[in-house]
């Protein structure tokens, strides 16, 4: 091996001519060295970058073709079956696409399934965010944007799924319109303002594709380049480990590692993209025929990312529907159309300020937590995805009924019960596993790990021989912050009987009953030293087990 | 590779000992970890300590392992313009070959992108060194020093320039801001047109004649009579107005006039009929035949499916269901309102007619639509 510490002449020419109008150097060699935490969970966030990327890609290659128009014509092309049916241009043109552009289908179900795949690791890259508190201060500003562009998102490919105006993609416009017409006074004029008219009018889709090419992706681009920026500024948070602190990151750096690992990994979510589209058919809208808002099929079922909207469409009652003086105010429609996604956003976007408020928690955090050792918040997420997992599910509750032959009804009124009953089952039992996993850790600590070696003392009995866990295990177990236990009577006065001056206002008050419910479980950590257990000493009951279980329960 | 158990490792930083839920350090391999072996150099970027090199021979097989993946990229990369070539644009218009076609095209770009990542991978992990670099997380809030600077220089700047002591300034200012700010969203008044009463009409009319919806509509011949539905309880025909055809509309019909015109024909059996219905009611049915409209009044989708034996209207999209023989009232789901009923009789050719306009505003539930029009 030669060191080479000269880069090839045309480089060095190259480097130099940006450097003498940018001043990059020692910019350039920093950014180079940033560090990239070695961890699966940090290549969702890749998935969701690259699939954008792929998302731009071929979005630009399908709008050579495709025509934003809903003029009626009557089909006379190449795919023989639709030829005399009454459709759009825009129809036409995605057929055009489908069946005369060499490529065209492909590129098309490209499209589709990696904005499948966009959605799907922004919400699992956010439920990674969420579980670890990656989201506490400094980072609280990049949520908030994870979180728009989650919104937008989602928005993004609803727009999109309804321009080839097939007969699905009409339906879901056609439910986008019903739900707006909902909005109390304003409705039908945010209506017949976005429609141009009555429904379906001639408008929406070319206004739809606007908002869907340029101004949603122009706005999301902006996002994600800031996203970047802070995250670059800021760094990735990390897991514990040996070496790894609040004060210094670990893994592998831009240039040379991470970029070719990235690489790779791009190349890796463009081909699984690419081999579904080839194989796996999606949306093929030549069956599907074009939109009429007189027809429809049954087991219609939206983009994954709809699905808990459809869900709650289909389970809220009608029995808070309202009419007041005559005019109505369907809450069969606001509620799931608009007041769910807004819980769900609005949810998203405050949490981060709300345990901070609850916890008081001020201090800058770069080490991830496990999601054991935050139970209430672990079982909040669990709560959470309780709520949406059944919504979602219940937006199938035709093709569950058609498929396992249960009643359409009993299975509707099952998922009215279960969308309530089943976040609070969910967040005690995640909560009660969470304290479950810290005691262990907290036994791993002290006793080192069960080796599974059994021997007979000469005492006569049998023990598990327990063995020293390694260094990186001791780190990692001891990553848990210790947490002030927050006790509040039922007079509001703590434990020394003094009357905090908080209490006494009314949110006060509320703050440190949320804070004692946060942290009453709490398992305590404290004063427990690595390996200091009888299990490895044989030394009989030392102090270390006494302190072990008064601070377990509460 | 180093072949340890896991957790007896204590060699400090790169201890691959794991706990489960966190990082690996992407395999044990520090066998060449450049500190054992002082008297070769280090030649890398980062410390040596940091930078846990490959073996040699491994870094041999990762080559070879890697080139053979990029070959297999090339080749995969000149079968997708095999593929594409292969058929022309237009065989792939039969669904068949342009199924092929897909997956010949599919297939050997997914290969070629697969190709190209795992040839990076092992290049990464056989080749290239394992990085474990530590770097400083940058001390976020800048120093009371710096803040307090800051905060000086600001203020200093702003009352310089007027903005703090001259009030005037700044309040005209705020007012010449306030009209511009308006101008975009009055610039969007024209986008549509307001509601007015539009969503309480259709364009149903006494005397309009009816043809089946989905149909060819030309012509007497297809104009529907209340024989066609009269010997038959049970049946149901999703129907439309009849109008004679445009230039634009070939069917006579906009969309706009479709989506609200749409219903549904039905012919109950004798006596199905409840006892709730309206006098009403009844009187804007012709001999058991009823006519609702076929858009769900929950979001707008089409209420299409019907069950013979309960006389219920299901909207397969949120199934809110209305019951035929009851003025379509809502027995389950969502929806809220009853389907619009449709005034019909028979003209004195026979044929099937509109009475009139829906009994109430068609189409999802809005601000004013339980008021009349």
């Amino acid at each position: 091996m030669s060191r080479s510490t000269q880069a090839p002449k045309a480089l060095r020419g190259a480097g130099n001519w940006i450097d003498d109008r940018f001043h990059l150097a020692k910019t350039g060699e920093k950014n180079l060295r940033k560090v990239f935490p070695n961890h699966w969970s940090f290549m969702l966030g890749e998935i969701a970058l690259y699939s954008f990327i792929i998302l731009l890609l071929t979005g630009v290659f399908l709008t050579l073709w495709f025509k934003p128009s809903m003029a009626e014509i009557v089909y006379d092309g190449s795919y023989e079956r639709l030829n005399g049916v009454t459709m759009s241009e825009a129809y036409a043109s995605t057929l055009y696409i489908d069946f005369d552009v060499r490529g065209g289908f492909l590129v098309r179900q490209i499209h589709h399934w990696a904005a499948l795949i966009f959605v799907s690791s922004l919400v699992v890259h956010m439920l990674r965010v969420f579980f670890t508190g990656a989201f506490r201060k400094p980072r609280e500003i990049n949520w908030l944007i994870g979180v728009a562009i989650f919104t937008l998102a989602m928005l993004e490919g609803l727009f999109g799924y309804s321009l080839p105006d097939d007969l699905p993609s009409g339906m879901g416009v056609r439910i986008l319109q019903g739900v707006m017409l909902s909005l109390p006074v304003i409705g039908t004029y945010v209506s017949m303002f976005l429609f141009g008219g009555e429904f379906p009018g001639h408008d929406i889709i070319p206004r739809l594709y606007m908002i869907h090419i340029l101004l949603i992706p122009g706005i999301l681009l902006a996002l994600i380049a800031a996203h970047f920026m802070i995250l670059w500024h800021q760094k990735h948070t990390q897991y514990p480990g040996t070496g790894r602190s609040n004060k210094k990151v670990v893994g592998t750096p831009m240039f040379p590692g991470f970029a070719v690992k990235a690489g790779g990994f791009f190349f890796f979510v463009f081909a699984v993209t690419v081999g579904l589209s080839a194989f796996v058919q999606i949306n093929p809208v030549h069956l599907f025929g074009p939109f009429t808002p007189t027809s429809i099929t049954s087991g219609l079922q939206p983009d994954w990312y709809m699905g808990f909207m459809e869900g709650s469409l289909r389970l809220f009652p009608n029995w808070f529907d309202i009419n007041i003086a005559g005019y109505a105010i369907p809450t069969g429609v606001l509620v799931p159309g608009l007041v769910i996604p807004g819980l769900l956003f609005g949810g998203l976007a405050a949490w981060p300020f709300l345990e901070a408020w609850i916890t008081k928690d001020k201090r800058h955090h770069n080490m991830a937590d496990r999601p054991r050792n935050a139970p209430v918040r672990t079982g909040l997420g669990a709560a959470g995805i309780t709520i949406y997992g059944l919504l979602w599910v219940a937006g199938a509750n035709d093709i569950i009924s058609e498929t396992f032959s249960i009643s359409l009804y009993a299975l509707s009124w099952f998922f009215r019960f279960a969308v309530i009953i089943g976040p609070f089952i969910a967040f005690m039992v995640t909560k009660r596993i969470c304290l479950g996993l810290q005691r262990r850790d907290r036994e791993t600590l002290e006793h080192g790990y069960e080796s599974g070696t059994i021997q007979q003392l000469p005492s006569g009995e049998f023990i598990e021989v327990h063995k020293e866990s390694s260094t990186d295990t001791v780190h990692v177990l001891q990553s848990k912050e210790p947490v002030e236990r927050i006790v509040v009577d039922a007079d509001g006065v703590d434990d020394n009987g003094v009357e905090s001056p908080e209490k006494r206002s009314l949110s006060g008050g509320l703050r440190s009953r949320l804070a004692h419910w946060f942290t009453k479980d709490n398992i305590s950590f404290e004063g427990v030293r690595p390996h200091s257990g009888h299990h490895l000493h044989h030394g009989g009951h030392s102090e270390e087990t006494a302190a072990e279980q008064p601070a377990a329960t509460h | 590779m180093t072949d340890t158990n896991p957790n007896n490792d204590n060699e400090g930083i790169d201890g691959s000992g794991r706990v489960i839920g966190t990082p690996s350090s992407a395999g044990g391999d520090r066998l060449v970890a450049a500190p054992a072996d002082p008297h070769e150099e280090h030649e890398g970027a980062y410390p040596a300590a940091e930078t846990h090199g490959r073996p040699e021979e491994m870094q041999r097989r990762g080559e070879r392992l890697a080139s053979l993946w990029f070959v297999v990229a090339f080749v995969a990369g000149v079968l997708f313009f095999v593929a594409y070539f292969w058929w022309n644009s237009a065989e792939i218009a039969d669904p068949r070959i342009g199924q092929y076609s897909n997956m010949a095209l599919g297939g050997s770009l997914a290969l070629a992108l697969f190709a190209i990542g795992a040839g990076m991978t092992v290049w990464t992990r056989q080749v290239m060194p394992h990085y474990e670099v530590g770097s400083p997380y940058d001390e976020l809030p800048s120093s009371p020093e710096e803040k307090g600077s800051f905060g000086d220089f600001f203020m200093r700047s702003a009352d310089e320039s007027g903005f703090t002591k001259r009030p005037l300034l700044r309040r005209t200012l705020l007012l010449a801001m306030a009209p511009l700010g308006l101008a975009p969203i009055v610039l969007l008044r024209d986008m549509g047109p307001l509601p007015g009463d539009v969503l309480h009409s259709t364009t149903w009319r006494r005397g309009m004649r009816m043809v089946v919806e989905g149909s060819h509509r030309e012509g007497p011949s297809t104009w529907i009579r209340a024989e066609d539905l009269e010997n038959q309880p049970g049946a149901m025909i999703s129907a439309l107005p009849y109008v004679e055809p445009t230039e634009e509309h070939p069917h006579g019909l906009s969309l706009n006039d479709q989506a609200k015109a749409v219903i549904l024909l039905i012919k109950m059996p004798d006596g199905a009929f409840k006892p709730t219905m309206t006098e009403e009611q009844l009187g804007w049915t012709y001999n058991g035949i009823i006519a609702y409209s076929k858009i769900c009044t929950h979001v707008g989708c089409p209420a299409a499916l019907y069950e013979q034996g309960t006389h219920r209207i299901l909207c397969p999209c949120h199934q809110s269901t209305f019951d035929a023989a009851d003025g379509a009232k809502v027995v389950f789901g969502p929806a809220h309102r009853p389907l619009p009923q449709l005034p019909i009789s028979v003209d004195a050719e026979g044929y099937l007619v509109a009475d009139g306009d829906f009994s109430s505003a068609v189409g999802p539930t809005f601000w004013d639509a339980e008021r009349g029009a």
